[in-house]
């Protein structure tokens, strides 16, 4: 049995990969903003098989309060055997292009939110010595397109700071998972039409997570095959690429 | 967006929405809209039952709520699958009571389907196993309804092909098992007679399915391969897994004529070299073995089929069924999924399809000159007193759906009460009169 934390606990992807860990009978410790959602994904994880699971209120941008909302998730399960870094929003890139004030609010949610979550795990979990970070950042942080560069940015900010993060962990036995996943069908991206060949179901990028964190890969591209696309678009030279509207 | 049922015919263009919680979903219906709204689950319905301009999904409310291990009851949210409950609750020795021949549906498509199975004869069907339900009306209220319980609208839901609200939640008795696996028997018949007696002979058996050769005729019109099996008492307690192989696009409709599909038949009756073969088979292929390939849907082309499936009852049986055979033989149209299976007593709930007597389900691609046909098998169940399945249907008009189903009076009535009319609609439910 391992204890997880899960920030965010409430978006698609955590909560497809909640269910996969639950079947495992691991403890949750959960948290998000909506309580009733809470309630509804802890009646569900217990039946699925998770041996406890204790939830909290929080919210990503009250970055004061992150450490004591951290400390008392260690108190309450004892260690992190894995921490799941899931919250976000998806801007709206058109509205940003005109008030710097929403990108900035992009810019917060997305990465210094993160950023700050990330510094006070792995202050602790350096002293417990074990136990994997894993952090949903995006493909969209690969190149910054005009499409939503202001989103990208923030992943972008997240994959670096990570990659920094696991070789200053490494040697303390930590490890750190950037997670980039490619179109998902979740609500956050509700409306944005994509080819239905392209759009993976919260389950497929869940089971991909369970695998990477058992196999301690360093980034997970998922579904697969955008990790093929990505290397394509990352070699656009920009000659050409600023005349792209991907 | 457009959108069609499993048999991809017919397509609508459509919105479509998923809301996350019951209280989004209230908030959809207390909106409205001049269309209706319809709900949807997996979409593994054949034809419209569950298409309409305003289609809302169930598959974000798919929470198991609590389950009790003395006596099984699970209750858990409408767009939860049976793949997932089976994925939970096998390793644990649990069964679903009842289940079709996919997994992958959702509670609320079961309940509003009123599904059967390979075990109707013994067991009913899968209402017959929801102990309650918490149904979304048209007011936007939330009503939990039982056979004790606002018992009109209970019997109304189930079956009720989602026109008397959206199912938000249901509490289910799952059944215990021993093994994950099923010993099956297959027995060959020669013909209908035959198989017809041997449905009789097995009628003990807790599940029982015969595959027909819809190809064959004169002395050997009617012959299957009759698959009947029970629960094992060892073996391990797994799941299934998802499936690797999957259709990626639509094959090109040529691909299956009368001579690749007579070939695909005459093979399959021909597996079975004895009369009668043992084995200890896995559940997934026993009860799902079409859900090993992904996407079979796409086998008919990019215009789609129908499944035709019926009911006879058990007065008419062998004579009828066999001139009903006889018919779809002549026509050559007939695919190779072609199955038949004896039902149990029918139950209360108004527009539930199985009647005591003999089913058969077959594919049809679509084609010009397929409806004319149906036309006429369906004048040929209705004059046996028999009737069609809904959630297979695409086709059939409004008055051949008043034959099939007397008590669509009182399911109206009961629509009209609970606020269901103009609000709860589908494309099928406006070709068959239920506005």
């Amino acid at each position: 049995m391992q204890n997880i934390l899960i920030i965010g606990a409430t978006s698609a992807i955590a909560e497809a990969t909640a269910q996969q860990f639950a079947a495992k009978g691991h403890r949750f410790y959960l948290l998000a903003r909506n309580e009733e959602r809470l309630k509804t994904i802890a009646s569900d994880l217990l039946v699925r098989g998770a041996s406890a699971v204790e939830t909290a209120l929080f919210d990503a941008n009250d970055t004061v309060n992150h450490r004591t909302v951290l400390e008392k998730a260690k108190a309450t399960i004892g260690s992190f055997d894995i921490v799941l870094i899931a919250h976000g929003t998806l801007g709206n890139q058109k509205e940003c292009e005109t008030d710097p004030e929403l990108a900035l609010k992009e810019l917060q949610t997305n990465a210094l939110s993160t950023i700050s979550l990330l510094t006070h795990t792995a202050n602790i979990m350096e002293q417990q010595h074990h136990g994997t970070i894993a952090v949903i950042s995006s493909v969209a942080g690969d190149r910054g397109r005009p499409s939503n560069y202001v989103y990208g940015t923030a992943k972008a900010a997240v994959t670096t700071f990570c990659e920094g993060l696991r070789a200053r962990l490494h040697k303390s036995g930590v490890h750190v998972l950037t997670i980039k996943p490619g179109m998902v069908e979740t609500p956050m991206t509700e409306g944005i039409s994509a080819p239905d060949i392209l759009l993976a179901k919260p389950e497929q990028i869940a089971s991909d997570i369970v695998n990477a964190i058992e196999k301690k890969k360093d980034v997970l591209y998922t579904p697969w095959f955008w990790k093929y696309i990505m290397t394509a678009i990352i070699h656009i030279p920009n000659t050409i690429f600023k005349k792209s509207s991907l | 967006m457009n959108m069609s049922g499993w048999g991809k015919y017919p397509e609508i263009e459509a919105q479509v929405l998923t809301p996350s919680t019951e209280k989004a979903l209230q908030n959809i219906i207390r909106t409205g809209s001049a269309d209706g709204v319809t709900p949807r689950g997996l979409g593994r319905s054949y034809g419209d039952s569950s298409l309409g301009k305003l289609m809302v999904k169930t598959l974000r409310l798919n929470h198991m709520l609590s389950f009790e291990p003395q006596s099984g009851l699970l209750h858990c949210q409408s767009g939860v699958s049976l793949a997932e409950i089976l994925e939970v609750f096998v390793p644990r020795g649990w069964f679903l009571p009842v289940t079709p021949g996919t997994k992958q549906v959702t509670v609320g498509g079961a309940i509003a389907s009123d599904i059967h199975g390979k075990n109707h004869h013994i067991d009913g069907c899968f209402c017959d196993h929801v102990d309650f339900l918490d149904l979304l009306t048209g007011s936007g209220e939330i009503l939990r309804c039982s056979p004790h319980e606002q018992a009109q609208l209970f019997h109304a839901t189930c079956g009720g092909i989602g026109l008397t609200g959206i199912i938000l939640s249901a509490a289910i008795r799952l059944k215990p098992i021993q093994s994950a696996y099923i010993d099956q028997v297959t027995s060959k018949s020669a013909n209908l007679r035959e198989s017809f007696e041997l449905f009789e002979k097995q009628a003990e058996q807790p599940y029982s399915v015969a595959w027909i050769d819809c190809i064959s005729s004169g002395d050997k019109l009617g012959r299957s391969l009759l698959m009947t099996g029970k629960h094992a008492e060892h073996g391990a307690l797994a799941a299934h897994h998802n499936p690797g192989l999957s259709i990626p696009l639509d094959l090109p409709s040529f691909i299956l004529n009368p001579y690749s599909i007579k070939a695909f038949n005459t093979l399959y009756y021909h597996k079975a070299r004895q009369r009668e073969t043992r084995a200890t088979v896995h559940y997934d292929p026993f009860f799902y073995p079409l859900d090993g390939i992904g996407h079979w849907n796409r086998m008919y082309g990019k215009n789609g089929f129908t499944q035709y499936q019926f009911v006879i009852p058990k007065e008419a049986g062998l004579q009828a069924m066999d001139l009903i055979l006889r018919t779809i033989v002549n026509s050559k149209k007939g695919s190779f999924l072609a199955v038949l299976k004896a039902f149990g007593k029918e139950n209360r709930n108004l527009l539930s399809f199985p009647m005591e007597g003999y089913t058969l389900a077959l594919d049809f691609k679509i084609e010009p000159d397929l409806f004319p046909l149906l036309d006429r098998l369906d004048a040929m169940v209705l004059d046996h007193g028999g009737r069609l399945y809904l959630t297979k249907d695409a086709r059939m008009n409004a008055e051949t759906f008043r034959k099939c189903y007397p008590k669509w009076e009182e399911f109206q009535s009961i629509r009209q009460q609970y606020g269901a009319r103009h609000t709860f609609l589908s494309m099928q439910s406006q070709r068959l009169g239920l506005d």
